[in-house]
């Protein structure tokens, strides 16, 4: 089990001072000069593009959203989720509660008619607050009972979605608010400081400065003592908690934020939307995210982004291109198959060869850049033994701290 | 009265078929340490392959079965041996996800060559077969399901307790190490278990089918519900699975049956939530299941 492990002091110079010091977000030059082509990216899209690019890059920035929640909880902190659809259907809900139109006959849905620098909070708020009451019990499962209990929310979540139908008009569905700001709505268009701007526009404004503040709001975490936490958790849970991390704050930590985002995420959906069933907050749809996530790259802000494009918005890129027939229910291959079929391969073949996901390969093909982060670094031993991974990452800990005098590879290693 | 044994026969039935899918989860996960959860999949891919073959091939119900069986263990092993094998040694989350992986390719696969319309089920009796006891009616296909299910089990524990295969896997499951000194071809315990899971399930997949007389593209979910069984019973324990699947069945029929009785405040469809309230209520007290074993965690 050991042999297969490089030695380790050479390891451990190469790697500490790396991940000793974080990155700065924008120390480099190199840095500067991508913010400066992205500005200028978004400034050209903003521009040129037409309604229905709007409509796609919308969505995906929304979906983007959500794959940032899920990363943080899964990717970062490596708690099993499935129940992000769950928590996006309780923000999406608390914004059609807080910002819909008040009920004109007896059996239309109750709103409140608040403005949008309420709901959108307040979507969030209380989905992290449903992940403050659960957390505490659903946190003491670990791996694939987590995975499961999460499951079930989703299931109990649609029953009462479809069940509490003074909040979600039940299984029809039902209208939900277009952020407004007084008498300054986004469903039409409006002039900002001189420039006319239409409804997709402004959407995607209001979109991309919530992606924003969320990517930065994630990656500054991930490099702080939290997020190193986090990550001790993913890797290996006692030996955090021996390191002295408190497992159940950090797992909450990560669940409550994560729930909070995907809240955000999810009102964002329906506001842009503008109707939704209950139906829509599927398992299925957690999966999305889930191969989102994996395909973009665990535990990373771009990967999550990247991982977001090619789930939800390349079927709708290929539609818009007209390159397959639609769906018409008979069979046949139409382009959300496709979608589909080729997400469920690269879920694979990404695990199987580059756990890091779209990002985890251009990290490592461009030179000089930082090593690719792997979830689960016992992947490498591949020893076939039962409780191999947990007792490689023991093995990685000793090599890291020797102690004075120690010749490596003499400790008690023998553990399983 | 009458309508509460009717309930308590169908439940009984329902839940020897969330038994039969659970089993297939609790094989894999005491062989090899994973949950499938491509399970369902398999079982969706199995149950349309039974009823292509009878409704447009014309075969025989008992030929066509077989024929299902073979194609889902085909690719249950081939999954193993190309995937999965490789993935020994990663976290649970790696692995669960690689079997989303192949549960999105077969679930679109299906979508692809069938389309995503109802389609009849293979059945070989008919709807109003069986006979009736006390004025509780004994459906055909159910006193099979049960039927079935019992055989099963007992040759699972035959299996299990006195043939080498079955004492190599659960010599595997023991102590993956100790089974390899012993001159135990783990591989072929883990090709072994998927198989034999790919057929269970199926087979549950099949006569929950003909229960319900059509199937389309969702069809695979019945596996999820019986996540809810398994975990009952504790991951780590095939008897544990069966006595499970059977709980969550009873429940599951018999919030149905009794709905419409229930206040207003409940709404429609709180049986197909009561498995999964059960499960949560059972972890919170035992978070190990009812007949799971505790893992000991060593460093």
């Amino acid at each position: 089990m050991i042999a297969t492990r490089e030695p380790g002091p050479s390891r451990l110079r190469q790697e500490l001072p790396r991940e000793a010091e974080p990155p700065r977000l924008l120390g480099s030059l190199a840095r500067w000069l991508w913010l400066g082509v992205g500005v200028l990216a978004l400034l050209l899209f903003f521009s040129l593009a037409s309604d229905d690019w709007f409509t796609i890059v919308n969505y995906c920035l929304i979906a983007a959203i959500a794959t940032l929640a899920l990363n943080l909880l899964s990717g970062y902190t490596g708690q099993i989720s499935l129940g992000l659809a769950f928590f996006m259907g309780l923000g999406g809900y608390t914004a059609a509660l807080l910002g819909g139109n008040p009920p004109a006959g007896p059996l239309d849905p109750w709103g409140l008619g608040l403005p949008v620098f309420i709901w959108l909070p307040a979507a969030g708020l209380v989905a992290a607050l449903v992940g403050a009451l659960i957390g505490p019990s659903a946190l003491r499962l670990r791996g694939f009972y987590l995975g499961i209990v999460t499951l079930a929310l989703v299931f109990i979540g649609n029953y009462l979605f479809r069940n509490l139908t003074f909040i979600t008009g039940g299984p029809q569905g039902r209208n939900f608010p277009v952020p407004a700001f007084g008498g300054f709505s986004l469903d039409q268009q409006n002039s900002i400081l001189g420039i006319a701007l239409t409804s997709g526009q402004q959407y995607f404004l209001l979109i991309l400065v919530v992606l924003l503040l969320s990517a930065l709001f994630v990656y500054n975490l991930s490099r702080s003592r939290v997020g190193r936490a986090m990550r001790a958790v993913r890797d290996h849970e006692v030996g955090a908690a021996i390191m002295g991390v408190n497992l159940f704050e950090v797992k909450m930590g990560a669940f409550v934020l994560s729930s909070f985002l995907a809240g955000v995420a999810g009102a964002l959906y329906v506001s842009y939307a503008r109707y939704v069933i209950p139906d829509y907050w599927s398992l299925s749809l957690s999966i999305q995210f889930v191969a989102a996530i994996i395909i973009g790259g665990i535990a990373d802000v771009w990967g999550s982004i990247l991982g977001a494009a090619f789930v939800f918005a390349l079927p709708q890129v290929i539609d818009y291109f007209s390159l397959l027939p639609p769906s018409t229910g008979g069979g046949g291959l139409s382009s959300g198959d496709l979608n589909a079929l080729l997400y469920g391969l690269l879920i694979i073949v990404f695990l199987l060869f580059e756990p890091g996901g779209v990002i985890g390969l251009v990290r490592r093909l461009r030179p000089g850049g930082p090593r690719p982060q792997k979830l689960g670094t016992g992947a490498s031993a591949g020893a076939a033994v039962k409780e191999g991974s947990e007792s490689i990452e023991v093995v990685d800990l000793q090599q890291r701290l020797p102690g004075p005098g120690e010749e490596r590879g003499s400790g008690g290693t023998g553990a399983s | 009265m009458a309508y509460f044994l009717q309930l308590v026969f169908a439940g009984a039935a329902q839940g020897c078929i969330y038994a039969l899918i659970g089993l297939g989860f609790s094989i894999i996960f005491k062989a090899s340490q994973v949950i499938n959860f491509a399970q369902g999949e398999l079982l969706l891919v199995g149950t349309y392959v039974v009823a292509s073959a009878v409704l447009n091939w014309h075969l025989p119900f008992l030929l066509a079965l077989p024929l299902g069986l073979l194609v889902t263990i085909v690719i249950g092993l081939l999954f193993e041996r190309l995937v999965l094998r490789r993935m020994i040694g990663r976290p649970p989350f790696t692995i669960l996800m690689i079997t989303i992986g192949l549960d999105i390719i077969l679930r679109t696969l299906v979508i692809v060559g069938w389309g995503s319309r109802t389609i009849p089920a293979a059945t070989p009796f008919a709807v109003t077969s069986g006979f009736n006891v006390a004025g509780v009616h004994l459906g055909s296909s159910d006193l099979w399901t049960i039927g079935v299910t019992i055989v099963l089990c007992a040759a699972l524990y035959y299996f299990f307790r006195h043939t080498r295969y079955g004492l190599a896997m659960r010599a595997t499951a023991l102590d993956q190490e100790a089974a390899l000194a012993m001159g135990i071809d783990v591989r072929n315990v883990y090709a072994l278990a998927w198989g034999l899971a790919a057929a269970i399930t199926t087979l549950g997949g099949v006569l929950l089918a003909i229960d319900s007389l059509a199937i389309d593209p969702n069809f695979g979910n019945a596996a999820l519900v019986a996540f809810p069984a398994i975990i009952l019973g504790g991951l780590d324990s095939v008897s544990g699975a069966v006595i499970g699947g059977v709980i969550i069945g009873l429940t599951s029929v018999l919030t149905a049956g009794y709905e419409s009785r229930l206040p207003a405040v409940v709404g429609t469809g709180l049986h197909e939530v009561t498995p999964y309230l059960i499960m949560i209520l059972i972890l919170m007290i035992r978070p190990y299941g009812l007949f799971g074993s505790r893992k000991v965690e060593r460093i």
